[in-house]
């Protein structure tokens, strides 16, 4: 009876969660478009997301490129498809590492810092403040932070994609001697554009939710300096929860429309 | 014949979950008077003020502003609402990431109705009127003494003009020169326009250098469910001699029966 009534209550609490997380995010999502946007916030904003990811995002991506060379490598030699392991390498990179391990970093590194400003001008009572001062909080903080998430992140992904082909070339070209000319050839035949572009959906996605979720954290921070604490690794933990279930359920959506449209382009050729 | 009030409450109570905070308190602040809300801390004082400006929302009972029921008007127009009163944070809640001149400059600049020119002449009427030297606007708030950020804090209050100031615990963590400064720059305010005030201390000196009426709360978790939450409602000099030995003791600053609690 008392574990049922627990289940009943904790049920109750999440129901309630996922609605204040929803009336958040709709509110968020209708500045998009209600709101003016002041390029001052906005550049400021895009400087600390974008300009401030850069390096972490290349080192990431370098090395998760050397690091799928160096593990893979054994095996295609094995087989004799040295020059094969381009193609694994560039479709690996574009539609799952680079994306998903971008997406982690920055919520490692703007959602927790996010989560933590926020649930310091909530703690601080500066949230009040704007609200005192005819501003919409969510308007005036989150806005900025989820179009700069929307449009940047996407672009830190195919620096990290960039990167992550770089970093596996130079090992499989200087350390294990490929040819580059079929390395190359291989590596181009199986990564179309399809791939890259509908590979950007992930993303910008995953740069929403992240924005959201961080900032969601900071504007119901409680409790002073231990408030702010839990609200910053929270960010980052959900944050990344959900990069997984969406990478997941993303996956299944772009590769079905690719499968579509490729039955379609099959059906145009032969008729 | 009474004056009308401009903010009002109706038997208001306020709950977070099972925690009650506010229960049936009702008050009316007439225009042009400064009410000091005293009590122990955790009796609900900051609590009323956030009430007062909507940023609460009671769960029993009603708010009103001249007259207007704050729950029953939209988003818009509790924004509007709200530019009429000034709030003092306890912490003065200054914008960190700005200038002092940013911090006070930023309600007339998201009201958007004035000139850079105006708003110009508005900061540095607004430092110059809570005593602030020249060359303060350009520095930032982590270089600010607490003094010195409650007054910016009362500048920024006072930017645009408000019908009603609200000060939450205004001198809470100053020195008593301090305390001396901001309880006078109270009653300038005051002096110099036709405003409404309403003050939650626990700071006996600032209700006797501003307030005309005190309120006193008392914590609900000591109450029986029948007793009024608001034990005193009078003038500030009568608070010594007030009847209830509750608010002896709390003048007096005497705990007896509250040890062990």
């Amino acid at each position: 009876m008392a574990s049922t009534a627990i289940f009943g209550r904790d049920f109750n609490r999440a129901i309630i969660a996922v609605g204040d997380w929803s009336a958040f995010a709709w509110h968020a999502v209708s500045g998009l478009h209600t709101r003016r946007h002041q390029p001052g916030t906005l550049l400021a904003v895009c400087y600390s997301i974008g300009v401030m990811s850069v390096p972490v995002i290349v080192i990431t991506g370098f090395f998760i490129g050397m690091v799928l060379a160096v593990q893979s490598y054994g095996q295609y030699h094995n087989l004799g498809l040295d020059t094969w392991i381009g193609s694994m390498i560039h479709q690996s990179v574009i539609r799952e590492l680079g994306p998903v391990l971008a997406a982690t970093m920055l919520a490692g590194r703007v959602g927790s810092a996010m989560a933590a400003e926020i649930g310091t001008m909530r703690v601080t009572e500066q949230i009040d403040a704007l609200a005192c001062l005819g501003v919409d909080p969510v308007h005036y903080l989150v806005v900025p932070r989820l179009l700069a998430c929307m449009l940047l992140i996407p672009l830190l992904t195919i620096v990290a994609n960039v990167a992550g082909i770089i970093g596996a070339a130079l090992i499989c070209l200087t350390i294990f001697g490929i040819d580059p000319h079929h390395y190359w050839q291989h590596g181009r035949d199986f990564v179309d554009i399809w791939d890259v572009v509908l590979n950007l959906v992930k993303p910008v996605t995953f740069g929403a939710f992240i924005a959201i979720i961080s900032c969601d954290r900071g504007f119901n921070c409680k409790g002073g300096s231990e408030g702010v604490g839990r609200a910053s690794t929270q960010a980052f933990v959900w944050s990344f929860l959900a990069i997984l279930i969406l990478d997941f359920f993303l996956g299944l959506a772009i590769n079905s429309i690719k499968t579509r449209w490729l039955d379609m382009e099959m059906i145009r050729l032969t008729s | 014949m009474t004056k009308a009030a401009i903010l009002e409450l109706e038997r208001a109570g306020l709950e977070f979950g099972s925690n009650a905070v506010l229960r049936d308190v009702s008050l009316r602040v007439p225009t042009g008077e400064t009410v000091a809300i005293i009590g122990e801390s955790g009796c609900g004082k900051t609590v009323l003020l956030k009430l007062f400006v909507g940023l609460m929302t009671p769960t029993s009972g009603t708010v009103a502003f001249d007259g207007q029921d704050l729950g029953k008007l939209s988003e818009r127009e509790l924004i509007l609402r709200r530019l009429r009163m000034g709030f003092l944070f306890q912490g003065s809640a200054l914008f960190d990431s700005m200038s002092v001149y940013d911090n006070v400059a930023f309600g007339p600049r998201a009201l958007k109705k004035f000139t850079e020119k105006e708003i110009d002449e508005r900061v540095q009427a607004r430092l110059a009127e809570v005593g602030l030297p020249d060359g303060v606007g350009r520095k930032t708030p982590a270089e600010l003494s607490g003094g010195m950020k409650k007054r910016v804090g009362l500048a920024r209050a006072l930017a645009l003009d408000p019908d009603v100031m609200l000060y939450d615990e205004p001198t809470t963590g100053l020195d008593p020169i301090m305390t001396d400064v901001i309880n006078r720059l109270i009653a300038e305010v005051r002096r110099r326009r036709p405003i409404t005030s309403v003050v939650v201390t626990h700071e006996l000196r600032t209700v006797r250098a501003v307030a005309d009426r005190v309120v006193m709360l008392y914590p609900l978790r000591r109450l029986q469910p029948e007793e009024p939450q608001v034990i005193y409602d009078g003038p500030a000099d009568g608070l010594e001699g007030s009847s209830d030995p509750r608010v002896r003791h709390f003048v007096a600053g005497d705990s007896e029966g509250l040890i062990g609690e």
